[in-house]
């Protein structure tokens, strides 16, 4: 993704974020298409997991409320399959490893990098145990499909030298200690975050957790080259509808 | 061997953001572990605090009706009432030693809970504890006793509203909180060096069993009985006498209204657990195809649980421990038959190993050595318990409290 990254003339990318099967794969249907119509660069599609650890209530409640509505992990792959095929944006999948190992990880990735899938975020799947999960990315990707590492406040300099060790595409740096949705206080010490990063890396850098306004979009755009939005359009979609989400994106930038 | 992992299971499958939060608090285990004088101060703290060494009760008449000679380990002594203390007390110790003053757990029927409130008291750390809404409803007492001891409790209404959605939302508070928070997990699950270090301070258990037994008997025993939810109490016991090959070790879980059905908490002696990785760790889960967890279930909420300790799976695969399934009536009748033949009032969930034994007493010669692991005690769980035996001049007293309660209300 790295050089679909770079070649752009936009300022700053916008990376969305949705689970599957919340509220519905139909809805999901009608708000990609918003988002992508108002201008998004990039999407996170999620998997919904019994047991998201990273996420925070919000994104937590989505995940259950989609399984109790029956959602099956082979339908939402066969789902990705076609919303790749309908719009031309990358999109990448974010679940638990759980369900990649309930799946097959090999044969999970083998059917990611069939269906076009561009990068795979498993946010509780850390570098030391991930070695054999990238190295089946490289080679049924052909250098398409990313393994996204992710880069936080916390992680030591020589931690961060170590994540760079084994990412491709981009790096998702996590701007703040806590669960998404929070808010974000793009400060200081967001820009001190961002140089650690950017001395361990040079791929580009999408930054995520909180990001919910033009406001915090703009502050980002001499640091990052990729915006992540998530829980803000996830609250927007619950309140006013598939149609406003189109419009928030489209006014982001 | 990689650090963290027992055969194929174990492993820290955690959050980046938590990282070093585990490299900080691993490293103070192990030098805890490598430190004679922070466990002599352990067992000082618990001979103190706790009434440790906790009695090996000989059951004179359990033991002339079976034919056996059968031993109940009572760690219903300890304070607050079960096992749950050493873990808690020896993870408090840790926290001094790390500089932190604050400390979260997850509870399920609130026993660990109560634990971590009265050693955040008497340690002086703040507390909060998370507990899935549907039990915070269940257990009002233990819920009262936190509250009383100074902890706040946060009512989890995600996922299944149960234990395992708590240990999710301690983890969420965690990953904010990790600069002057410590997590303490309750047992001996989640990511390295949890199921190691969990296991460490209740080991305190199988040490005084084992010498308790040789200096009773001047012999080891040939069976031990343990209740299994995440594991603690079981590693503890077990850990006396994982060496000695002569001794049979058996893990009871929670066979609910039957293996043969989904009403169960039991994730070896069934066969409906697969290997998984979910809250950190990786064991057998009861999980359905797509590898989302399944709704468990145990007349026992301290058993009441997905995962399995990963030290278990493991000792499980190497054959060492055996697993069996009690189910929810066998219990019932098991916490009845202690209560009549003993005086003891067991917890629910430690009623699960009496009854493991009881069922399978006829299988061995008479005269065998058998010692029973009781992690804790009942009497403060009536609510539960009452609820379990359906006593009826129990159903009559809380009717009418209620109607005094609606009274002063009114």
């Amino acid at each position: 993704m790295e050089k679909l990254i770079r070649n752009t003339d936009k300022k700053i990318l916008l990376m969305s974020h949705l689970v599957l099967g919340y509220p519905s794969l139909q809805a999901n249907q009608e708000v990609i298409g918003e988002m992508v119509a108002g201008g998004v660069d990039l999407m996170e599609l999620q998997i919904p997991f019994s047991e998201p650890i990273a996420d925070g209530p919000m994104i937590a409640r989505a995940n259950q409320s989609a399984l109790d509505n029956g959602f099956k992990v082979r339908e939402g792959l066969a789902f990705i399959a076609d919303t790749i095929k309908t719009h031309k944006i990358p999109f990448l999948i974010m679940t638990y490893y759980n369900i990649l190992l309930a799946y097959g990880v090999e044969d999970f990735i083998k059917e990611a990098a069939r269906i076009g899938v561009k990068g795979l975020i498993i946010p509780d799947l850390p570098p030391q145990e991930a070695a054999q999960a990238i190295g089946w990315c490289k080679e049924y990707g052909n250098g398409e499909l990313d393994w996204i590492q992710l880069m936080t406040p916390t992680s030591s300099d020589a931690r961060l030298q170590e994540i760079a060790g084994s990412a491709s595409g981009f790096v998702y740096c996590v701007a703040r200690k806590g669960v998404t949705g929070n808010k974000t206080d793009f400060g200081n010490e967001l820009a001190e975050f961002i140089k650690r990063c950017r001395a361990a890396t040079s791929l580009p850098l999408a930054v995520g957790f909180g990001v919910k306004s033009r406001e915090d979009v703009a502050q980002l755009t001499d640091l990052a080259e990729i915006a992540v939005v998530g829980t803000a359009a996830i609250k927007i979609h619950e309140e006013q509808g598939a149609k406003a989400v189109g419009n928030f994106f489209a006014g982001l930038r | 061997m990689i650090k963290g992992y027992f055969g194929s299971y174990g492993g820290a499958f955690i959050p980046e953001i938590l990282h070093e939060t585990f490299q900080q608090l691993t490293a103070h285990y192990e030098a805890a572990r490598n430190d004679p004088a922070f466990w002599a101060e352990y067992i000082a703290l618990m001979e103190n605090y706790s009434g440790r060494p906790t009695p090996l009760t000989f059951a004179a008449n359990l033991s002339t009706k079976l034919n056996k000679k059968i031993y109940i380990k009572r760690e219903d002594l300890n304070q607050t009432g079960a096992h749950k203390a050493n873990n808690v007390m020896g993870q408090g110790l840790l926290v001094k030693k790390m500089g932190k003053t604050r400390v979260i757990a997850e509870t399920g029927a609130g026993q660990h809970g109560v634990a971590t409130a009265t050693m955040a008291a008497r340690m002086g750390y703040d507390c909060t504890i998370y507990m899935g809404a549907v039990d915070v409803e269940r257990q009002r007492p233990n819920v009262f006793w936190m509250q009383q001891l100074g902890a706040e409790v946060v009512p989890v209404k995600s996922g299944s509203q149960t234990l395992k959605d708590a240990v999710n939302e301690a983890m969420r508070d965690w990953v904010g909180s990790m600069d002057n928070t410590h997590y303490v997990l309750g047992t001996a699950c989640g990511a390295h060096p949890f199921p190691e270090m969990v296991s460490w301070f209740q080991s305190v258990i199988g040490q005084e069993a084992r010498e308790q037994i040789l200096k009773l008997e001047g012999r080891l025993p040939d069976r031990i009985y343990a209740c299994v939810g995440g594991g603690s109490n079981a590693m503890g016991v077990f850990q006396g006498f994982l060496s000695d090959n002569g001794v049979e070790l058996i893990g009871v879980e929670a066979g609910g209204r039957g293996v043969d059905t989904p009403q169960h908490a039991a994730r070896i002696a069934s066969n409906d657990a697969s290997e998984g990785v979910a809250q950190g760790y990786k064991t057998f889960f009861l999980q359905d195809r797509d590898g989302q967890m399944l709704h468990t279930h145990s007349v026992a909420a301290g058993l009441d649980y997905v995962g399995i300790s990963p030290i278990l799976a493991d000792l499980h695969v190497k054959g060492r421990v055996r697993f069996i399934a009690a189910k929810d009536d066998d219990v019932v009748s098991a916490l009845k038959y202690l209560m009549k033949n003993e005086g003891l009032i067991a917890a629910l969930e430690s009623s699960h190993a009496v009854a493991g034994a009881l069922m399978e007493m006829a299988d061995i010669k008479d005269g065998s050595v058998v010692i029973i692991n009781l992690s804790g005690r009942g009497d403060k769980d009536i609510f539960t318990i009452a609820d379990a035996l359906g006593d009826p001049g129990w159903k009559q007293f809380i009717a009418e409290k209620a109607k005094q309660y609606a009274g002063e209300s009114s």
